[in-house]
């Protein structure tokens, strides 16, 4: 048993053996429905995120598990439980690992230092979401054999993305060198320590990505005077079809979901053959086999 | 009152100049006698070899939550004053943001009648700048400091609005009682939960920029000039605010400042995984900030170390980070944090001996802060050399939220007098009561 509370702290010889343990995990391979059968996984989410906890609950009944859904909508925690309190009333329920989505940052730390199960991290604040590093780097590791050497650039709100700090952790640690880009107010300082390159200026970086990874823009960061307005930044930092043209004839584009159609992406883009924003989605499953067969079983 | 003779102690008294191997007497509650030359013990003294020990003036904490009236649970006024003693400090400053604000005689009469019945230390309240903290309306100020309160401080928060600060600077003239303010520009550190820096961007934590400090140090300078007023600068926290400070004192304005232990000792980093007893307001901030600080300690722009004693239950610490309340308790790991800057050879014994007892006596305009004959025998015994390791749960605080739980600290208090009474010896109280 161990936790997966983020990318930091696992050595690369690790990363590839949980990628290539998730290869097994695609559609066609051997029959894993004993791996975690008669066992329970609880999902603990405490932010809304169907496509996550959906796909981390078909991983674990493809290996045979129970899954225990608990949200936080109607629950306990409305009435002043804490998050403690209700971490320690699901792991009286024995199951093998949590699996839990939280908005303040640390919070799977908190709970995975007073459990004795295993915690997987399924995205706590602005701090990591390493299964979706994990199924990024998987996807793309499909399409190259190997990221050592490739440029992958990320583009959009850093500051508030765990994805792009799980991306940037995982994508270091595989051997590739990743571009941040974004406006100033949206990438906070110290992604230069963290093994990052940051720029302003998508146009000239564009054509140097081996892959862009853009981030989901959420529509407060307006209110909150990120930004002046989303039209402006949808001018600056949008992937569209023209802008498309300038990147390399075979790099491909990753999304988290969901998108804001218009906004990070144009349509065009989205749904072109750049995309490869569906197999994302379903390696997902295969790399949440993975995670939780090295952290449950 | 007893006589009470020490001897062979070296005795470090930065305002009159000694520092040596002397003798001291102390009759009726007061130094009688500093000596070089060995001093016959009168009949009926007590008298303790102090040889290999410091003997310095009382530590005074100019900025301590004591949580009564209203928070019991976390510290009294008794237990505050335990801790108080336990580390060295023979007076502490109690900030008024009580459950009832300290912004009226009663409230503070209230604190000056609890803190006569520990009769441990002496407790000088601080009253409010503002009715409930609420930063609308000015409190009063002449009856607050009439019942006893020797500063004003809307501490835990800052003065938001210019104007009322402008003229809070004005009005305190009239009593000549320093203005100790709380630096923050709330829409600066809105949201944030740590320092802004590699470490808020690693965490994905909301920071709170140098500049929320910064910013509301260089206003308040602005207004001090044109008010000719006195600022005290609690918990200054980074470089930017020491430069403004130091720069406007060589220009003559009456700034002074304070520096908590926890900002010279720790830097962002210590929030490691989350861990909530390193939050605290201002935040832990750069390693450069800590070394702006030391630099300011020994220059003589910090006129004071002030802990910012902040207890708070388990249950407080035990959340999300960004849940977690602010503050450390401080009192009794404060000798031992600042002897460290003396054995690492940031301080000379001398300087750490005026940052916690001369300089804030002569900040506030407190009672003590030397041992001239005549002086309130208020005196901390210490052994510099003693090691000891940090244990939370032998604090005499009611709270036991601190980061250095486990840390082994070279310097510990041997005695704490006040008023010629010994009222710790050997980690024990001794309480009259
Ligand atoms: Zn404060």
């Amino acid at each position: 048993m161990r936790h997966l509370l983020g990318i930091a702290g696992w050595r690369r010889d690790e990363l590839e053996a949980l990628l290539d343990r998730a290869q097994a995990h695609l559609p066609g391979g051997p029959d894993a429905s004993h791996v975690l059968r008669g066992r329970v996984v609880a999902n603990l989410f405490f932010e809304d995120s169907t496509r996550t906890r959906s796909s981390f609950e078909v991983a674990a009944r493809k290996l045979g598990a129970d899954v225990l859904n608990w949200s936080y909508a109607g629950s306990s925690v409305s009435k002043g439980e804490t998050l403690l309190d209700t971490a320690r009333n699901i792991e009286a329920m024995g199951p093998a690992a949590i699996i839990i989505r939280h908005r303040s940052s640390g919070a799977p730390s908190l709970v995975a230092r007073h459990v004795k199960c295993a915690v997987v991290n399924a995205g706590d604040g602005a701090h990591e979401h390493p299964s979706q590093a994990l199924l990024d780097a998987f996807t793309l590791r499909q399409r190259w054999g190997a990221l050592e050497g490739r440029t992958v650039l990320i583009v959009g709100d850093v500051l508030h993305s765990r994805v792009a700090r799980s991306n940037l952790v995982c994508l270091k640690a595989l051997g590739a060198r990743v571009v941040l880009c974004g406006p100033p107010t949206l990438l906070p300082p110290g992604l230069e320590e963290m093994g990052g390159e940051v720029t302003h200026q998508l146009d000239a970086v564009l054509p140097q990505a081996d892959a862009v990874m853009c981030l989901r823009l959420q529509t407060e960061r307006m209110s909150e005077a990120f930004l002046p307005s989303q039209r402006e930044y949808s001018r600056l930092f949008g992937l569209t079809p023209a802008r498309a043209e300038r990147m390399k004839p075979d790099a491909p584009v990753l999304h988290p979901g969901p998108i804001n159609r218009g906004v990070e992406l144009s349509p065009a883009v989205a749904d072109g053959p750049r995309s490869v924003i569906l197999d994302q989605v379903a390696n997902g499953v295969a790399v949440r086999r993975a995670i939780l067969e090295v952290c449950a079983s | 009152m007893t006589t009470v003779l020490f001897q062979r102690a070296r005795v470090i008294d930065p305002r009159n100049g000694v520092d040596g191997v002397r003798d001291v007497l102390v009759t009726d509650g007061k130094v009688a006698r500093v000596s070089d030359a060995p001093l016959p013990a009168p009949t009926d003294a007590r008298v303790v070899d102090a040889t290999g020990k410091w003997l310095v003036p009382g530590f005074i904490d100019l900025h301590v939550h004591l949580r009564e009236p209203g928070e019991e649970g976390k510290e009294t006024v008794l237990t505050g004053c335990r801790a108080a003693v336990a580390g060295g400090f023979t007076g502490v400053v109690a900030m008024p943001n009580t459950k009832v604000v300290n912004d009226t005689a009663l409230v503070t009469e209230l604190v000056l009648s609890r803190a006569r019945d520990a009769a441990l230390c002496h407790v000088y309240p601080a009253g409010a700048i503002t009715k409930g903290l609420k930063g609308e309306e000015l409190s009063e100020a002449g009856e607050l400091i009439g019942a006893g309160c020797v500063a004003l401080t809307d501490d835990g928060r800052p003065v938001m609005n210019a104007a009322l600060m402008r003229r809070v600077l004005q009005y305190a003239t009239q009593f000549d009682v320093p203005v100790m303010v709380h630096e923050e520009d709330l829409t600066l550190s809105a949201g944030g939960a740590m320092h802004e820096g590699a470490t808020s961007t690693r965490l994905g934590l909301r920071g709170i920029p140098a500049s929320a400090e910064v910013a509301m140090v260089a206003r308040d300078l602005v207004l001090l000039e044109e008010t000719k007023g006195r600022l005290h600068v609690a918990h200054v926290s980074c470089e930017g605010s020491v430069r403004l400070i130091r720069e406007a004192k060589r220009r003559g304005l009456r700034v002074t400042c304070e520096v908590a232990p926890h900002h010279f000792t720790l830097d962002d980093r210590a929030v490691g995984d989350y861990d909530t007893h390193a939050k605290m307001a201002p935040p832990l901030r750069s390693d450069v900030d800590v070394r702006a600080l030391r630099e300011a300690l020994v220059d003589g722009t910090v006129d004071a170390i002030a802990t910012d004693h902040a207890p708070h239950g388990v249950s407080d610490k035990l959340v999300e980070f960004e849940k977690g309340i602010n503050g450390i308790v401080g009192l009794e790991t404060a000798l031992g944090l600042t002897l460290a800057l003396v054995h690492e050879g940031v301080l000379t014994p001398r300087r750490a001996v005026e940052l916690l007892s001369e300089g804030p006596a002569r900040v506030f305009g407190l009672p003590g802060g030397h041992l001239a004959p005549g002086a309130p025998a208020d005196i901390t015994v210490v052994s510099p050399g003693e090691e000891w390791t940090v244990d939370a749960h032998r604090f005499y605080s009611r709270s036991r939220n601190t980061p250095f739980h486990g840390r082994t600290l070279k310097g510990r208090v041997a005695q704490t007098w006040v008023g010629g009474r010994c009222v710790f010896e050997d980690g024990q109280l001794k309480e009259s009561r």
